[in-house]
């Protein structure tokens, strides 16, 4: 032997540390395994993992509002709109600047969908106000027309609002664009904006920036050659409105200062600035502060409000509160579909148990048989056999004429197998048995029939030896097939849709429903996070109780 | 050895026993066990052995015959209420309950009483020196002392009578010795009958009363260990008991208890006849490597013998052991006590070998 007592790590031969030349070695046999799973491991992610998340993100993601009215919900900060009072004239204004850019994307009804799942009728709101804003700025448009027949010609604008030193506002319009449609809005306008006006005409300068921006980079046009929108008149108005405006204007020089200065001269005639007034009249949606309560909740980008609808709860001004009591179904479909999984679950193991013992016992030959048998509706769709399902259990089906025939059931009152919860607990065992034979089997399998012999021959009788020799050691077996047959009937869908009715159906055709139907994909995710987080926590509570090692699919 | 059935502890009559309806596992089994008797079942897989036992069990009825237990016919009587102990190949002790719970096992079943419970426990691991473990799992326990656990469950109701299903087999072979010891020693000292089932013919000799060889669903012979080994009534079990060398000739005189054989090579041979009647017979002579003589002067001086050439010489510590090249056979052996005058034989040597004619026997060809 060497002497080994020196102080310190070991070495190996080389004088390396033993633990980084043993890391070094590794190293290779790691790399090849990761290697080797790597196309499944870029695929399940990529398929799996990656749409997963997205999915789970829409259940708190809620950027569509700011992203759209950017300014409206900046200037609804400071409402409180507790006391019934409408938002005041600053609001009515940045929504009218807001709506008529998303309306010109065509982006406002998307909003408006959104909202709707918070408030019902919100969606009309948003459809009819986007076809008639530009009744809004018109008559700002026909006074400036009427005080300087300049304004109606687009180069006007352009020589006016042409200049340098008003980049920083351009690249901001740009980024209010780029959050709404949600992709870029780079490039090349052909338009640069004067540092002068936008400090003198800072509303017109914004207006006309985002015209501009739009103009160049989605209609594809020459900024100089086209006319600018409503917004851009209705800006002006409300730049002259401002305290101080006119002293400074009439100061102004520039370009277009001719029309600027009979503007001013016409600046009596001006007609009433009221957004408000305007807004409600187009439609009185405006005019109702519910609406605009459900706008200020759901205004910031993160949102729980998805995850409380799916909990039967609703976000209020002043946090959550109930539901009406005849508004809420997701609770109670939540609980229904445990209940329901657990009976399911039950039934497998009354039904399965019998089976596996056999498959386990029989000679070679018989239980191959018996084998496929019970792997024959594997090989048979789903579908087929839900639907076959549905022929034997309705009322003129083949097992109530059976049932009628032999005498059991009277023919006008035939049994309802289907259409409630008995059809889907009927359907979903027999869908579900093969996951609990088959754990089941494999267990059973690997206990020698020498146990029971020896339990006989001990003075046991037959129920005494099963149940307290051969019953304990399929347990395993039992664990592993019920926490199969239960997580799959938990998030089940296809037979309970088919024949569950109203009373049989579970919390997946709920969320199949919002994703297909009412294309509320936020509440949709909301539900699909719960019951993934309650099938993790019941897989934990199984972990306590029985013990995840006690679990054995075979071996 | 009994005057009828009913005398014997166990007996078989006329037992038949077929799985498939087409070929007899166990055929005309005829046995008679004795109250506190140890006998071995001993015979190649497949002989029929173990279907012997598990019928015994209860957990194979036999197609034909009776099986009587204590002069009671048994075959209608299941398992559990036949009240006989029993020792599996794979101990099946019960991997869900500790020890003491697999020991109460059998007593619970019969509804003692905790405090008398847990006193014949206490004894039975008392008796296979394992009192301390009675709180460990079976898987906990190494293969000798699971063994000994099985053993003494199926001990603990105090069963009369106790079958063994090759108990050793799984055991290295210094425990598989110390155990067959014990075992030997347990069933006597508690006078209970043993049925022991082996595949292994030392185990057989050391621990039995009487070992039953089987072969093709028969008793070969049923004898207690010396006669078997020294006496063996047919080629089978000469074969299958102890090492032998065979040589095979033609029975050319027979009187009373000797008779002449001419071997195949020419040679002629003296020889006791066992299963040859008459002089024609084809024989098969039987002779134990440790009876061959080398030493012509221990020998009659008529006694025929037969030239021998030394092919190897094997030094195996405690004997010598030789192979020869003897009447055209190339494996015939000789075993030498390794003793200080003891000649060292080197390959090549001629000799000459004999040996009284009691020692070789003519048994069927």
């Amino acid at each position: 032997m060497t002497d080994t007592t020196t102080s310190g790590p070991m070495l190996s031969a080389d004088g390396v540390p033993l633990k980084k030349s043993l890391a070094r070695a590794l190293r290779r046999q790691k790399l090849r395994a990761l290697i080797l799973i790597a196309p499944l491991l870029a695929f399940v992610v990529l398929t799996f993992v990656v749409p997963i998340g997205s999915m789970l993100f829409r259940s708190v993601e809620n950027q569509i509002v700011s992203g759209t009215l950017p300014k409206t919900i900046e200037a609804l900060e400071t409402w409180e709109g507790e006391d019934g009072t409408l938002p005041d004239q600053e609001v009515f204004q940045a929504l009218f600047f807001d709506m008529f850019r998303a309306a010109e994307a065509k982006e406002h009804t998307k909003l408006g969908s959104r909202l709707n799942y918070e408030r019902t009728g919100f969606s009309s709101v948003f459809r009819t106000t986007g076809r008639s804003l530009d009744d809004i700025g018109e008559p700002f448009q026909d006074w400036l027309e009427d005080a300087d027949p300049a304004f109606a010609d687009g180069l006007t604008w352009y020589e006016m609002l042409s200049g340098t030193g008003g980049e920083d506002l351009i690249e901001d319009r740009r980024a209010i664009w780029a959050n709404m449609v949600g992709e870029g809005f780079a490039g090349d306008i052909g338009f640069t904006l004067s540092g002068e006006m936008a400090e003198l005409l800072p509303q017109t300068a914004a207006a006309y920036s985002d015209w501009a921006i739009y103009t160049a980079i989605v209609d594809g046009d020459v900024v100089a050659e086209e006319d600018p929108w409503e917004t851009v008149y209705a800006a002006l108005a409300l730049d002259f409105a401002r305290d101080g405006a006119v002293s400074a204007l009439v100061a102004y020089s520039g370009a277009g200062a001719a029309p600027i200065a009979n503007a001013l001269a016409a600046l009596p005639s001006l007609p009433e600035i009221d957004f408000r007034a305007a807004f409600v009249a187009e439609n009185e949606g405006w005019g109702d502060t519910g609406n605009w309560q459900t706008l200020k909740i759901y205004s910031p980008d993160y949102t729980t409000g998805y995850f409380l609808n799916a909990i039967d709860m609703k976000k209020g001004l002043d946090g959550a509160m109930a539901r009406p009591e005849n508004q809420q179904i997701y609770v109670k479909l939540f609980i229904r579909t445990m209940i329901m999984s657990l009976i399911i679950t039950g039934s497998c193991i009354l039904l399965g148990y019998p089976v596996a013992w056999l498959l386990a016992n029989l000679p070679v030959r018989s239980a191959n048989v018996l084998m496929i048998l019970v792997l024959l509706p594997f090989w048979t769709s789903l579908l087929v056999r839900t639907s076959a399902w549905k022929v034997l259990l309705q009322q003129q089906g083949v097992i109530n004429n059976i049932l009628v025939w032999l005498g059991f059931v009277d023919d006008t009152n035939r049994l309802i197998l289907m259409n409630n919860s008995t059809g889907t607990i009927i359907a979903m065992t027999h869908i579900l048995l093969p996951f609990m034979i088959l754990p089941l089997y494999s267990v059973m399998k690997t206990i020698p029939p020498s146990y029971l012999r020896a339990a006989k021959s001990l003075g046991a009788t037959n129920w005494t030896a099963f149940w307290r020799v051969y019953f304990p050691q399929s347990i395993p077996g039992i664990g592993a097939g019920s926490i199969l047959v239960f997580i799959l009937a938990i998030g089940y869908y296809i037979t309970p849709e088919i024949v569950g009715g109203t009373d049989g159906v579970f919390i997946s055709n709920r969320i199949a429903h919002h994703i297909s139907s009412s294309l509320n994909w936020g509440l949709a995710a909301a539900l699909g996070s719960i019951l993934l987080v309650l099938v993790l926590a019941l897989y934990w509570l199984y972990d306590r109780i029985v013990g995840i090692d006690n679990v054995k699919l075979g071996g | 050895m009994f005057d009828t059935a009913k005398d014997a502890f166990v007996a078989f009559e006329h037992v038949q026993k077929s799985y498939d309806g087409e070929t007899l596992v166990v055929k005309d089994l005829n046995l008679q066990i004795g109250q506190g008797e140890f006998l071995t079942m001993l015979g190649p897989s497949g002989s029929g052995k173990t279907t012997c036992l598990m019928m015994l069990a209860g957990f194979e009825t036999a197609t034909h015959g009776e099986i009587l237990l204590q002069g009671r016919p048994i075959n209608n009587i299941p398992p559990h209420k036949r009240g006989i102990g029993m020792v599996f190949q794979n101990y099946a002790l019960f991997p869900h309950m500790s020890v003491a719970e697999n020991l109460a096992f059998p007593l619970e079943v019969r509804g003692m009483g905790k405090s008398e419970r847990e006193a014949k426990i206490k004894r039975a691991l008392d008796m296979v020196q394992m009192g301390d473990f009675g709180g460990r799992r079976p898987a906990q326990l190494s293969g000798g002392q699971q063994q000994r656990i099985a053993l003494a469950r199926a001990l603990v109701f105090e069963p009369e009578l106790v079958l063994m299903d090759e108990p050793l087999g799984a055991l290295d072979k210094q425990l598989r010795e110390h155990m067959q010891f014990e075992i030997t020693n347990l069933a006597h000292q508690l006078g209970i009958t043993t049925v022991y089932v082996t595949h292994d013919q030392t185990e057989a000799l050391t621990m039995s009363d009487r070992v039953a060889v089987f072969d093709d669903g028969r008793i070969q012979q049923l004898d207690p260990p010396d006669v078997l080994y020294e006496q063996p009534q047919n080629s089978f079990v000469a074969q299958f008991i102890g090492e032998n060398n065979t040589l095979t000739g033609v029975v050319t005189q027979i009187s009373g208890e000797r008779c002449l054989v001419k071997l195949d090579s020419g040679d002629e041979i003296d020889a006791r006849p066992v299963n040859v009647s008459k002089v024609g017979d084809r024989t098969t002579v039987s002779i134990r490597p440790e009876r061959v003589e080398m030493d012509k002067r221990r020998l009659s001086p008529d006694a025929h013998t037969l030239k021998g050439e030394v092919l190897e010489f094997i030094y195996m510590g405690d004997i010598f052991r030789t192979r020869l090249r003897v009447a055209g056979s190339d494996d015939f052996i000789i075993k030498t006590r390794n003793a200080p005058d003891q000649q060292r034989l080197t390959p090549g040597t001629q000799i000459e070998i004999g040996w009284l004619p009691d020692d070789c026997r003519a048994l069927d060809a």
